[in-house]
């Protein structure tokens, strides 16, 4: 039972098209992928995959340096989202720092590239005495909420939720659930990812990372595509400031979207493979705590990362909830898998869809595979009016997720 | 190592490190309240000269009493001739 009702009043994206959700948009729109060929991958054994979608074309350096220092880079492009979020949604300095304001923010793991380097130090002489003091802050689990909330002043609640994929729709859900409870009244809430090869390895390693596109790199991904052959890693950060409709009332802010409903489970089924039930069961937990029917969703952008057991069971679970004829696409075709923060910043660019009218189809697929349950799969710009999506993420460790969200009407 | 290359080299290695204005390296400006070192800063200032001067400094009671980039030159300095007499 939903409480208070929850709103978002803004957007803030570092995404592999760069910083900003106007750019993530043009890139969309535009049907141009954002993935790369990284010859450097090649040095590594065993690692087959070489393409990857990364964040280009920011200035670290507009943050301070003590702010910066204990910050890698995926907790960089969460602080830049964050401050366009936050802008805007025209939140003061006095909201930001009263306690009514919290953090919601996650990543896949803390930093791999600052551990790489402190045990590539440490193994030369097993010594710890080159150890910066700022190091802990970048491989802590909460390195990107903590850091965040430390440049920002943000001084109410900070949760860090950890869920690989899943992380950037449930950082957004907890936060919708800690203000309709009316513990908070504002939220900023996402997940932030940086790109590092043994993220690629982790996929590659269970045959799951693309591998047969290295050479024509904006071929790959191809969600629901017959010949898709894997994930490609991207990097990045989505988030959104969401607060309870009062608070934007009061605040006389323009209002994005609102939250219409939220579902997380653990599928203990398995730790790596997806299952059609638990999927289904999620989108239509879902859309209970949003009290809408299936027939009420406009559009659903799908989790489908153009892993073989991946889309077959998503298109699966959809098409037994939603039937053939709602709109579905996926953006990792466009920009890869941006990881923990993926569930936001598509949540974003879905919000973003919602109030253009146009739908951005998946890049990539040309031949739908035979396998995946027959779906409206969208495969150009489609001009639609919509009222309500969809996000889904759908991650490794068995855990899934699904947000409901629908234009804001006053009641 | 001169004394002048000594001073270079902590300038240089601090204006890396901790992003300085090179303008701002004179031997009375107060690390803390001129530069804007904190606590956090000390502890890899004295990594940072360790690496550049390939000593240990860590444990140094001397290093406690550091306030000026003067009191660093002084006390590399001192440490550098220690070990030059061993």
């Amino acid at each position: 039972m939903q409480l208070r009702r929850v709103v978002i009043t803004g957007c803030g994206s570092v995404s592999p098209y760069g910083r900003g959700v106007e750019t993530l948009m043009e890139g969309l729109l535009a049907g141009r992928s954002a993935v790369q060929n990284f010859p450097d991958l090649a040095a590594i054994g065993g690692l087959r995959t070489r393409v990857a979608a990364k964040v280009s074309g920011i200035n670290p350096k507009e943050i301070p340096r003590k702010d910066r220092r204990s910050m890698s880079a995926m907790s960089i492009f969460a602080t830049m989202a964050s401050q366009d979020a936050l802008a805007q949604s025209g939140v003061t300095t006095e909201q930001l720092t009263g306690g009514r304001l919290g953090i919601s923010l996650g990543s896949t793991v803390g930093s791999t590239k600052t551990t790489e380097e402190l045990f590539r130090d440490f193994f030369t002489d097993s010594s710890l005495e080159r150890m910066k003091s700022t190091i802990f802050f970048q491989i802590m689990n909460h390195t990107c909420a903590s850091n965040v909330a430390q440049a920002l002043g943000i001084s109410g609640r900070l949760l860090a939720p950890s869920a690989a994929c899943s992380t950037g729709c449930q950082a957004i859900g907890y936060g919708y659930e800690l203000i309709a409870m009316g513990k908070q009244d504002m939220m900023l809430c996402g997940g932030a990812d940086e790109f590092h090869p043994l993220t690629a390895a982790t996929f590659d390693n269970i045959n799951a990372a693309s591998v047969a596109f290295n050479d024509s790199p904006s071929c790959t991904p191809r969600p629901f595509d017959r010949a898709r052959d894997g994930v490609v890693c991207a990097e990045g950060a989505g988030v959104v400031l969401i607060e309870s409709l009062d608070s934007a009332i009061e605040r006389g802010v323009p209002i994005l979207a609102e939250i219409g409903g939220f579902a997380t489970l653990s599928d203990p089924r398995s730790i790596a493979n997806p299952n059609v039930e638990a999927m289904e069961c999620c989108m239509r937990l879902a859309l209970e705590d949003a009290d809408l029917g299936a027939d009420e969703i406009d559009y659903i952008n799908a989790h489908a990362t153009a892993t073989e057991q991946g889309d077959i069971a998503e298109s699966e679970a959809i098409s037994r909830i939603f039937g053939e004829l709602v709109p579905v696409s996926s953006l990792k075709g466009h920009m890869g898998h941006t990881m923990a923060a993926s569930g936001s910043l598509e949540l974003i660019a879905s919000l973003e869809m919602m109030s253009r009218g146009r739908l951005v189809p998946t890049l990539n697929l040309e031949e739908v595979d035979p396998a995946c349950s027959t779906l409206n799969y969208l495969r150009l710009v489609q001009a639609t009016e919509i009222d309500t999506f969809v996000k889904n993420s759908f991650a490794f460790g068995g855990v899934n997720s699904s947000i409901v969200v629908r234009r804001f009407k006053h009641d | 190592m001169t004394e002048q290359q000594i001073i270079d080299l902590i300038n240089s290695s601090l204006v890396e490190e901790f992003e300085l204005d090179p303008a701002s390296m004179t031997p009375d400006a107060n690390i803390y309240e001129d530069l804007g070192l904190d606590s956090l800063d000390t502890v890899d200032m004295v990594i940072v000269l360790e690496g550049a001067f390939k000593f240990k400094i860590r444990e140094e009671e001397e290093i406690r009493e550091i306030r000026t980039l003067g009191d660093i030159y002084r006390f590399v300095n001192g440490k550098s001739r220690q070990i030059k007499r061993k």
